[in-house]
């Protein structure tokens, strides 16, 4: 392939991999600081997606989706983890798979109530619907581009709240030693709180922006949520960096793996965290067992 | 040895098999196909118990040995005729536990959490597969257009195309696995498998092979995974790759969870309760996966909440007593 | 001989904790390994068992070279280890709890028929192991319902149970109380008879009660061994324990 193609493929592999990263970020929190394995995560991504488009629909505004359906998101986990997930703190991880599976089944009959089951297109914000024209026949989507730099800030965010601020030295406390942050109740039923919240809202967040550039339909959850898991898998659990790397390597191998093994393209990725596994059975960047 | 009485849960066993087999008497078709179903999905609810209750491995994987046996014997039954039983099921089931070992060796590489997002991730690798590549229909499915066959020096001597026929099979193979399961259950390795369930650590340091414990018993699992979904496909005349899916892993986890983990048959009243629930649900509401999905919500809070979810049924062999030392006489 | 450690290394990233270790232990001996916190006692224990891998390094048992064995193989090879912290089976009876012991270097451990529960050989074993360690009184009780002493008795009797030719015994007497040590002491004094046991304490009146010989580390290496009232005269021993002097008078 030409240097060209090659490069616009890469485009292609980072956006995705960002994309993959914004969500899995969340799960790879909830995981590492909580405990929590949290199946619904690709729910919520679906849900955000959905949320998209109806609020664009209705407003005709994608940043009062962005910013709307984030906060519904944020909400939304706040209320759940309150009823609901911080029963299961330091339970049996087999009651937290059937409880995610539960709301699974709630949240996809309540977006066929709300939203219906149909199949929508949603039309990205008009200052970024263009193209860059790269060479005579070959053009990018400015869109794309945007995605990818905003999730570069959403992870440079993430980052530096994480490294820098006491709320991020609570997390990195936390995603150290669950029991004894525990023990010294610092606070942290809401810190609790607010990580689960901020993970939903990662995820819906994610579904948003993918939106104008990906259809919007009801199985669209199930993918992200595989893929975001072996995501984690691969970076390890509770490593926001390795989230990164792993959304990487899953975005480079399943890009390039559908242009050069189109037949097996799907199953590529799994047989990379097959791989990983073999050689770091606890991810690349992970620290063990929690 | 002397006479020991028989258990509230021994007695109700009994009972329980005198209603299956007399059922034929006072229930019509559609409930004699109910009741089959029951039957197929409290095997595959049995068989993942042994690798979750018994040997603490909740595994999200089970549905690819269950539709993977359905697509065997979809891909070995020839245009509109029937396909042998005698060695398509064997084959089939080869064919899951096969699977399972496959996949076990890689995931039981992992612990706790790992392990399940591993298990996740190849069942549904495994569900892409079958969807994508378009083997036997891909997306689409494909149909058994007819049932198993019993055909010897060009005779049928049994077929599975009749109800009732169909219902006895089942209710027999269910039986020999309950007896399989719970012979397994008061075993050496049975206990064994428990020990590495409690404390790995532990039994790895008395000498028991830890990954070869959990390896033969994700094995079995699968191969009974296997022989549900065999006679799911052949009762549903049709299979899909959703028949992979971790939904239906899930499923049979909460079958289990109802039933209670410790007990070997607990998983057939979990079968019983929420196949059942789901008829009378998607009779009576069009949006019955909501409620399905709360009552789930609402039965994992409460069992978490401090309920000991040891279920009532609890199999004779985790309350047998430990025989007398000297032999003579009753402790 | 029973156990044998050549030179063993153990490196974990830049940190080593054991270095150049050797020792072993001889049929009918207890040798015991003593030195502050952060000696390596635990980890070379870890070693030996094979919890941890050698960075460097051999061990041998009865002369079969098990340096690249699992923890379970080198148990069915005839090596018992008590732990520190009790690891117990804490849902199963005192008798199940040795009765599995019993069945993991049994003839036929993972059988898939038969009542592993009424295996009468087994249990005869299990029996005899649990009244050697003093609970034949609690035998029907409850592994979680067992006082702090009790669970170290039934530790014992678990590795009895396994018939091992060598056992590790880590800190056996670690947060008991007088009379329950004694006990233990005794316990541990009776083993010996046909077994090679390897000893890490803390607590020293029972050190020199019980080991026939004493082997000292300090940061990860071997700063003495030998017989106990030579080795605890030597001046590095002392400089060791700066701090507890009284330890050595």
């Amino acid at each position: 392939m030409s240097l060209m193609t090659f490069g616009i493929q890469l485009l292609n592999a980072f956006q995705y991999a960002m994309v993959l990263f914004l969500v899995a970020s969340g799960l790879t929190l909830v995981f590492g600081i909580l405990g929590y394995i949290n199946l619904a995560h690709g729910a919520f991504y679906m849900l955000g997606a959905y949320l998209a488009y109806w609020i664009v629909a209705k407003t005709g505004s994608f940043a009062l989706a962005m910013i709307g359906g984030t906060v519904i998101a944020f909400v939304l986990g706040v209320v759940l983890e309150r009823t609901l997930v911080q029963r299961l703190y330091g339970r049996d991880h087999l009651m937290q798979v059937l409880l995610s599976f539960g709301l699974i089944l709630v949240l996809d009959d309540a977006r066929q109530i709300l939203f219906g089951k149909d199949v929508h297109a949603v039309a990205p914000p008009a200052w970024l619907n263009g193209t860059i024209q790269l060479t005579d026949n070959l053009s990018y989507s400015v869109y794309r581009l945007a995605i990818s730099a905003f999730c570069l800030v959403v992870a440079a965010v993430m980052f530096w709240v994480i490294a820098r601020t006491r709320i991020g030295m609570m997390v990195r406390a936390g995603a150290e030693n669950r029991e004894m942050t525990r023990a010294l109740g610092i606070g942290f039923d809401r810190l609790n709180r607010y990580v689960f919240a901020a993970g939903i809202a990662l995820a819906a967040l994610g579904g948003i922006v993918i939106a104008p550039i990906s259809t919007v339909f009801p199985g669209m959850g199930d993918g992200m949520l595989i893929l975001s898991f072996v995501v984690v898998v691969l970076g390890g659990i509770g490593s926001v960096g390795g989230a990164a790397l792993g959304a990487l390597l899953v975005g480079i191998t399943d890009t390039f793996g559908k242009v050069f093994f189109p037949s097996i393209s799907s199953i590529l990725v799994y047989l990379l965290m097959a791989a990983v596994l073999v050689w770091r059975p606890s991810g690349l960047l992970g620290r063990g067992e929690i | 040895m002397s006479f020991r009485a028989p258990s509230l849960a021994q007695a109700l066993l009994v009972v329980a098999l005198v209603v299956a087999l007399t059922l034929p008497l006072f229930a019509s078709v559609y409930y004699l196909q109910f009741a089959s179903k029951v039957l197929i999905t409290g095997v595959l609810a049995m068989g993942l118990n042994l690798a979750v209750g018994q040997g603490g491995m909740v595994s999200l994987c089970h549905g690819a040995f269950f539709g993977v046996a359905g697509y065997i014997l979809a891909l070995a039954s020839p245009g509109y005729d029937a396909a042998p039983l005698l060695t398509t099921l064997p084959l089939a089931v080869i064919g899951s536990a096969a699977l399972a070992f496959l996949i076990g060796c890689f995931a039981l590489r992992t612990r706790g959490v790992y392990f399940i997002m591993v298990t996740l991730a190849f069942g549904e690798m495994l569900f892409y597969l079958f969807h994508d590549s378009g083997i036997a229909g891909g997306s689409d499915g494909a149909f058994i257009n007819a049932r198993p066959e019993i055909l010897i020096a060009g005779r049928q001597w049994f077929s599975l195309d009749k109800p009732l026929a169909f219902y006895f099979v089942m209710l027999a193979l269910t039986v020999v696995v309950a007896g399989l399961l719970t012979m397994l259950a008061r075993s050496p390795f049975g206990h064994a498998l428990a020990a590495v369930r409690d404390n790995e650590r532990r039994a790895r340091s008395l000498g028991f092979p830890i990954f070869r414990i959990r390896l033969s018993a994700f094995v079995i699992s699968g191969a009974l995974a296997g022989l549900a979904g065999y006679f799911a496909a052949a009762q549903f005349g049709f299979v899909a790759p959703q028949m992979l899916s971790w939904h239906v892993s899930a499923a049979a986890l909460v079958m289990v969870l109802i039933g209670g983990l410790r007990s070997v048959t607990g998983p057939l009243i979990g079968a019983l309760v929420l196949t059942g629930l789901e008829e009378v649900l998607k009779a009576e509401f069009e949006n019955w996966k909501l409620i399905e999905g709360l009552i789930v919500i609402l039965l994992v809070i409460v069992l978490a909440g401090g309920l000991r979810q040891l279920g009532f049924l609890t199999t004779s062999a985790q309350r047998e007593e430990v025989a007398p030392a000297s032999g003579a006489g009753h402790a | 001989m029973p156990l044998r450690a050549s030179g063993l290394h153990k490196r974990f990233g830049g940190v080593t904790a054991v270095a150049d270790v050797s020792l072993d232990v001889r049929m009918g001996e207890i040798h015991a390994v003593i030195g502050p916190n952060g000696a390596g006692k635990s980890t070379l224990i870890n070693l030996l068992a094979g919890e941890l891998f050698t960075t460097s390094g051999s061990i041998r048992l009865d002369d079969r070279e098990v340096t690249s064995w699992p923890p379970d193989r080198r148990a069915r090879a005839g090596l018992g280890r008590a732990y520190q912290k009790t690891t117990l089976f804490p849902d199963f009876t005192v008798l199940e709890n040795v009765r599995l012991a019993a069945q993991a270097s049994g003839s036929s451990p993972l059988r898939m028929f038969g009542s592993a529960r009424a295996d009468a050989a087994l249990l005869g074993r299990a029996r005899a192991a649990i009244t050697r360690a003093g609970l034949a009184e609690r035998e029907a009780a409850m592994a979680r319902a067992l006082s702090h002493g009790e669970q170290r008795q039934l530790e014992i009797a678990m590795v009895l149970a396994t018939e091992p030719r060598v056992v590790l015994l880590d800190e056996p007497l670690a947060g008991m109380g007088l009379s329950e040590a004694r006990e233990i002491i005794a316990l541990i004094a009776s083993l010996k008879a046909d077994r090679a046991i390897l000893l890490v304490e803390h607590d020293m009146d029972a050190v020199f009660e019980l080991a026939d010989r004493l082997t000292v580390m300090q940061d990860g290496r071997v700063i003495a061994s030998g017989l106990p009232e030579e080795v605890r005269h030597q001046p590095a021993v002392r400089t060791a324990y700066l701090g507890n002097p009284e330890a050595f008078e």
